[in-house]
């Protein structure tokens, strides 16, 4: 085995690792918006529902929600579960979308009464406020927290191992059963890789909302 | 007596506020409020804090909806509490545009241009309207023969067209405009944490009135601002006055209340103490309450 041919099955590995990524965040950007309405309702039942969610999502291991996601459906209902890839989907997809949606809430609330008042007095939609008015203040605020976020994601995708997704780090253990270490060491290089991207993406991101205060 | 007040007190108010009350909770702000108020004239709300003038401006921008009371404006009854049916958004968003409202905090979009500030709300409105036309003609051209609607597909593109470009030009026309009246015609591209509060509320004040309000109300327009800015703001508001802009100032600038208004009341808690002309209320005070209140305002001027 030269040492490209395992850089190159190392990223393979790592493609996963970007799928995993990608898909959860394309299911727990939206997911996460709507569960932060949620918690804002106006009616009482609907947010205190989705608060123990919340609440249960936030204080369990994310290793234990794909672990439950995968193995309860045969366990306890005797069903045919689903299948690896798709179980680490969806506990990422709502384990993200509820820290998401914390994110969210915090950065809506942090903008003053005065600017929906003012979109109201001038004859706008509740639609037209939110994403005329608000909205943009809003990603402002939350990019740093959001940027915390989504580096964790990038390092979370290899708790898909658990449920042998065949991710990076799957890859890299393989070959130490194989007597070869460095690959695990090799694997940060991805990862320091892709959150040097991030680093600059979300730098960009900040810098072009500089333009304006809030 | 002359011809032209007889004249005046008879003619119907143009804006008639009658038996306002609010509560929050067990707290009753407003306990019965009436006043009239005609076409063109500047109405100034004195009071100590906490009588409830803030809450008065909200109700009638229906920011807050009154338990109880009526409005009539221009002889159209906008509000009457005893309305059983629940009003739609969109009633509630039309009955706003009769009214504007200018913030003690400014509250300008920080995100935008001092002039797409001023811009955004009609931009939306035109928006709707374009929308409301373009459904029109879409509707008329699938009750026309079927040969023809090519056709008049074509038309209605041209006059479509002709329709947006007006509205664009209008909305900027105006824009620009009101930025002269206010005096910031250069800082158009400015965005407001660039500018100084009396500026930003000079922009405010641009923003309501870019959508003509029927009238206008402000609420204590320069308490947020250092002493050498209120005047650049109190000046632009003179400067509003004219035969058919109608306004409510709530302010604690007695000099201002004296000069400009050509009616004053005093609210003291959540109800009308005191009003009248300018003159009465401020040198011959009836109430007791009205006396204390001027004369204490006087004492922190020195
Ligand atoms: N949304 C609300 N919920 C509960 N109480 C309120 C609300 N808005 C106002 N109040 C109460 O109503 C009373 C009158 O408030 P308001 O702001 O109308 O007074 P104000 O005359 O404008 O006073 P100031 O001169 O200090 O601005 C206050 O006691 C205030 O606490
Ligand atoms: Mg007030």
């Amino acid at each position: 085995m030269t040492f490209w041919s395992i850089v190159a099955e190392l990223g393979e590995g790592f493609l996963v690792s970007c799928e995993i990524f990608f898909i959860t965040l394309i299911i727990a950007l939206p997911l996460g918006l709507a569960i932060s309405f949620g918690s804002m309702a106006r009616w009482k039942p609907v947010r205190a529902v989705i608060k123990t969610i919340v609440w249960i999502v936030r204080g369990t291991p994310l290793m234990l929600q794909i672990m439950i996601i995968y193995y309860a459906p045969g366990l306890l209902f005797n069903v045919r579960g689903i299948n690896n890839f798709p179980a680490v989907i969806i506990a990422f997809g709502i384990n993200y979308a509820c820290y998401f949606s914390e994110i969210y809430r915090g950065g809506i609330e942090s903008i003053s009464k005065g600017q929906y008042e003012a979109g109201q007095v001038l004859g706008m939609t509740k639609g037209q406020i939110f994403f005329r008015v608000v909205l943009l203040q809003v990603i402002k605020r939350i990019l740093p927290p959001m940027s915390n976020e989504i580096m964790t994601l990038v390092k979370d995708t290899s708790l898909a191992r658990i449920i042998s997704v065949i991710e990076l780090l799957f890859v890299a253990e393989t070959f130490t059963l194989r007597g070869i270490i460095w690959p695990l060491f090799f694997t940060a290089v991805f990862y320091l890789a892709f959150i040097g991207i991030l680093t600059i993406v979300f730098g960009r991101l900040e810098k072009k909302l500089n333009y304006f205060k809030v | 007596m002359t011809m032209e007040t007889i004249a005046k007190t008879e003619a119907p108010p143009f804006l008639e506020v009658k038996n306002y009350r609010k509560r929050f909770g067990e707290n009753e702000v407003l306990k019965g409020i009436s006043f009239t108020l005609q076409k063109g004239e500047v109405l100034a709300i004195i009071g100590s804090s906490g009588g409830g003038k803030t809450t008065l401006l909200r109700c009638l921008n229906f920011l807050e909806i009154p338990d109880e009371g009526e409005l009539y404006l221009g002889g159209e009854r906008l509000f009457g509490a005893d309305e059983k049916v629940k009003v739609s958004d969109a009633r509630v968003r039309e009955k706003r545009l009769h009214f504007g409202l200018v913030f003690q905090q400014f509250n300008l979009f920080p995100q935008y241009t001092v002039s797409k500030n001023i811009m955004l709300a009609q931009t939306l409105l035109a928006k709707q309207d374009f929308a409301q036309k373009k459904a029109a003609f879409a509707a008329a051209r699938r009750s026309a023969p079927k040969e023809k609607r090519t056709q008049l597909k074509a038309e209605h593109k041209k006059i479509l067209t002709e329709i947006r470009s007006g509205q664009k030009e209008a909305i900027e026309k105006k824009t620009l405009s009101l930025l002269e009246r206010v005096g910031l015609s250069e800082k158009k591209d400015a965005y407001p944490y660039e500018l100084s509060g009396g500026q930003q509320q000079r922009v405010a004040i641009a923003r309501a009135l870019a959508l003509s309000p029927d009238i206008l109300c402000f609420d204590e327009p320069t308490s947020a601002l250092d002493p050498e800015l209120t005047g650049e703001v109190l000046k632009v508001i003179k400067g509003l006055k004219s035969a058919d802009s109608t306004m409510i100032v709530v302010t604690h600038e007695m000099e201002f209340a004296k000069n400009v208004a050509d009616h004053v009341i005093f609210i003291a808690d959540g109800l009308i103490e005191e009003e009248g002309t300018p003159e009465e209320v401020f040198e011959h005070p009836k109430s007791e309450k009205t006396q204390a209140f001027l004369r204490k305002s006087l004492e922190e001027l020195f």
